[in-house]
């Protein structure tokens, strides 16, 4: 924590009690939110691509931008909760075409209604999560380097088996199986009105915010994370679970992961192996941007979801300005850069004013 | 300050070089500076591709692609990605954006399928190439402009056969693409020797080299096959690091291949002619918006396997230098 912070933020520091428990005038409460800063970046870009490019602010586009936030957004929210209790996971985005690959061949293999491998692929997904929190309380290796591993180890994993159960590097279609249609309309339906093409994953997006937003801010659970992330022996000092919260938490991006794999696969009827190396810092990148710091116990899960959607607009409104695309990744880097500036440059500005 | 300026910039100009160098280079570009050759309305097209950063293939389909345009009175736009889901987002972007003629890859056919019946239905006409010849008539585009990959993988190993060769390598670049495992498994089924995949991560050139490395000292390999010019290369570097004797074949050209054939570092390279692809694509899609013309009759057109070797690299060698080959 830096020391310019005008109030401590760890529950357990006993001069004052925790500030989430006094009473201060609304104003004052949501200039102290964590994602303030990321909010006013969000209507900077949304502003300066509705100037810039013609076709941003149709619905249709707004529609597209949207889906594009909510595939980041729907891991963005337990790999911030992860972050604010003070660990990474580098594994999240290989973790999600893992999902999909499970569900898919397993469904495939046994001849089972979709159902089953929807199932299996979650029982998997949170066996990852809790696989890389265990050898984390248990080793106290660096979660960065754990993680890495079972990033490593999980690429391996989607091609290996892949190749030795299809005998190719996609997965065979589970189109035409039963289940698959109302796995699909859990996971990847799609509302049309007018124009606007509404897919049900910001549903899913909006909930799992909803979710890790009462997590954190009502439940006693949501303490231990904020404990665990800002101060891990002083959480242990008075009885925080922390090793618990850890392990939950990574169950937490496991879920994340298998709900987004779940979606990858309902679209598109095949999963390809390879896919997916790189996304997870896409998540990390969207938690920091809405807030939450690289060392851990601070933080939201609404800031996470602004950070995707200003990942999602900047990704797809170079596209609709018509930029050369050899400078893609650069203006996407510069883009979040600037916008994480002024995130953090607004954040400064409220703590002062308090 | 000046004084160290002039002292640089007179030690350049005593230094010309003669040969080779930006000049020469601008000497030989002779193209892609012409104006419309047609009074056709200015439409935009644009084209999503499944290439990676930076990927010489690519570059030489963008580079047909944008001759064809300029002569068309065509706008072009361009994104790419490898992920089949970005790739999809990208597709539809361009929907939203309303474009009059849509070039796509299907190497990842299933994450594609949605978003070209999309464009069918927005009235959008869809051309593909590269990939997806089995996929492009069902998915509604009107041709396919391509290389069939298998029938590709079997020419080489029917040379590779030719060549009397016994154990070959297959190098994949790029984990999860359908048409290069159908290139390695069409080599695999003429070849009269033995084939093995070898995958690794085309994006990091240093571990390419270091994988075909490792491999050919763990094994008494005769022949490698590179998916992709660029690897050509490295896998050359790897051969002579592991001391290994093994033929360098490879499927695409550029000048450093062209060098490689006449030069005998390299066996053989199998051309699917990506110039023609993306010049081919822009232009029928001109000609269909102009006179409802439809190249193939249904039927994939092939822009490959054209085997070149030592015999027709020196003229190719020209034309691959100017990034058209």
């Amino acid at each position: 924590m830096s020391s310019s912070l005008a109030r401590p933020t760890t529950p357990a520091d006993p001069p004052e009690p925790d500030e989430r428990l006094l009473h201060r005038s609304t104003l004052r409460r949501l200039l102290g939110r964590p994602e303030l800063g990321a909010v006013v970046g969000a209507v900077a870009v949304f502003v300066f691509f509705s100037v810039v490019a013609n076709s941003f602010l149709q619905l249709s586009s707004l529609s597209t931008v949207l889906y594009a936030s909510s595939t980041i957004g729907i891991m963005a929210v337990p790999v911030a909760l992860l972050m604010i209790g003070g660990e990474f996971d580098l594994s999240t985005g290989v973790a999600v075409t893992t999902s999909a690959l499970v569900s898919s061949m397993f469904s495939y293999q046994m001849t089972a209604n979709v159902w089953v491998g929807v199932g299996v692929s979650l029982l998997t997904s949170l066996a990852i999560g809790f696989f890389n929190g265990i050898v984390l309380v248990r080793t106290g290796l660096p979660s960065f380097i754990i993680t890495l591993a079972t990033f490593l180890m999980l690429t391996g994993m989607n091609l290996g088996f892949t190749k030795l159960i299809s005998g190719k590097v996609s997965t065979k279609t589970i189109g035409d199986m039963e289940g698959f249609e109302s796995a699909r309309k859990v996971f990847a339906s799609q509302h049309t009105i007018g124009d606007v093409n509404i897919k049900i994953t910001i549903v899913w997006w909006l909930a799992l915010v909803a979710l890790a937003t009462w997590i954190l801010l009502r439940t006693r659970a949501g303490n231990w994370i904020f404990a665990a992330g800002g101060n891990a022996h002083a959480a242990r000092a008075v009885g925080v679970p922390v090793a618990r919260t850890k392990i939950a938490l990574y169950m937490g991006t496991g879920f994340g992961a298998w709900v987004l794999g779940q979606h990858l696969l309902f679209s598109f009827d095949t999963v390809q192996s390879g896919e997916g190396v790189g996304n997870e810092l896409l998540y990390i990148i969207a938690a920091v941007i809405g807030g939450c710091l690289m060392t851990g116990g601070y933080g939201s899960a609404i800031g996470a979801a602004v950070g995707a959607l200003i990942f999602g607009m900047t990704n797809k409104g170079i596209v609709y300005a018509q930029w050369d695309a050899d400078w893609f990744k650069f203006f996407l880097g510069a883009m979040l850069l600037l916008a994480t500036l002024l995130n953090a440059w607004v954040r400064k500005r409220a703590e002062a004013s308090k | 300050m000046s004084a160290v300026l002039a002292a640089v910039v007179g030690a350049t100009l005593a230094g010309c070089s003669s040969t080779g160098g930006k000049r020469a280079e601008e000497r030989a570009a002779k193209s892609a500076h012409g104006r419309a050759a047609v009074d056709t309305p200015r439409w935009t097209v644009a084209m999503v591709t499944h290439s990676g950063d930076g990927d010489s293939f690519w570059d030489i389909v963008r580079s047909g692609a944008k001759q064809a345009a300029v002569k068309d009175n065509i706008k072009l736009l361009y994104a790419h990605s490898d992920e089949g889901q970005q790739q999809s987002e990208q597709v539809q972007s361009y929907i939203d954006q309303k474009v009059d003629g849509l070039i796509v890859t299907l190497a990842k056919p299933d994450a594609m399928k949605a978003v070209v019946a999309k464009a069918r239905k927005a009235g959008i006409p869809v051309i593909t190439v590269n990939s997806g010849s089995a996929e492009s008539k069902a998915f509604g585009a009107l041709s396919h402009i391509g290389q069939d990959e298998t029938i590709a993988g079997e020419a080489v190993g029917d040379e590779l056969t030719k060549r009397g060769r016994k154990k070959a390598l297959c190098v994949l670049h790029e984990q999860g693409n359908v048409g290069h495992e159908q290139r390695c498994d069409g080599a695999r089924k003429t070849f009269k020797g033995k084939l093995e995949n070898l995958y690794v991560e085309g994006t990091n050139m240093p571990d390419v080299l270091s994988a075909i490395e490792a491999k050919l000292q763990s094994g008494d390999y005769d022949a490698v096959v590179t998916l992709g010019a660029p690897f050509a290369d490295t896998a050359v570097k790897a051969k002579k690091q592991a001391g290994s004797d093994a033929e360098i074949n490879t499927f695409d050209l550029s000048k450093q291949v062209a060098q490689g054939l006449a030069n005998g570092d390299l066996g053989f390279a199998v051309d699917q002619q990506p110039y023609l692809q993306g010049y081919q694509a822009v232009d029928l899609l001109w000609l269909y918006k102009y006179n409802a013309d439809v190249l193939g009759g249904g039927q994939p057109v092939l822009t490959g396997p054209q085997i070149v070797t030592k015999d027709e690299a020196d003229e190719l060698a020209e034309y691959a230098d100017r990034g058209t080959r």
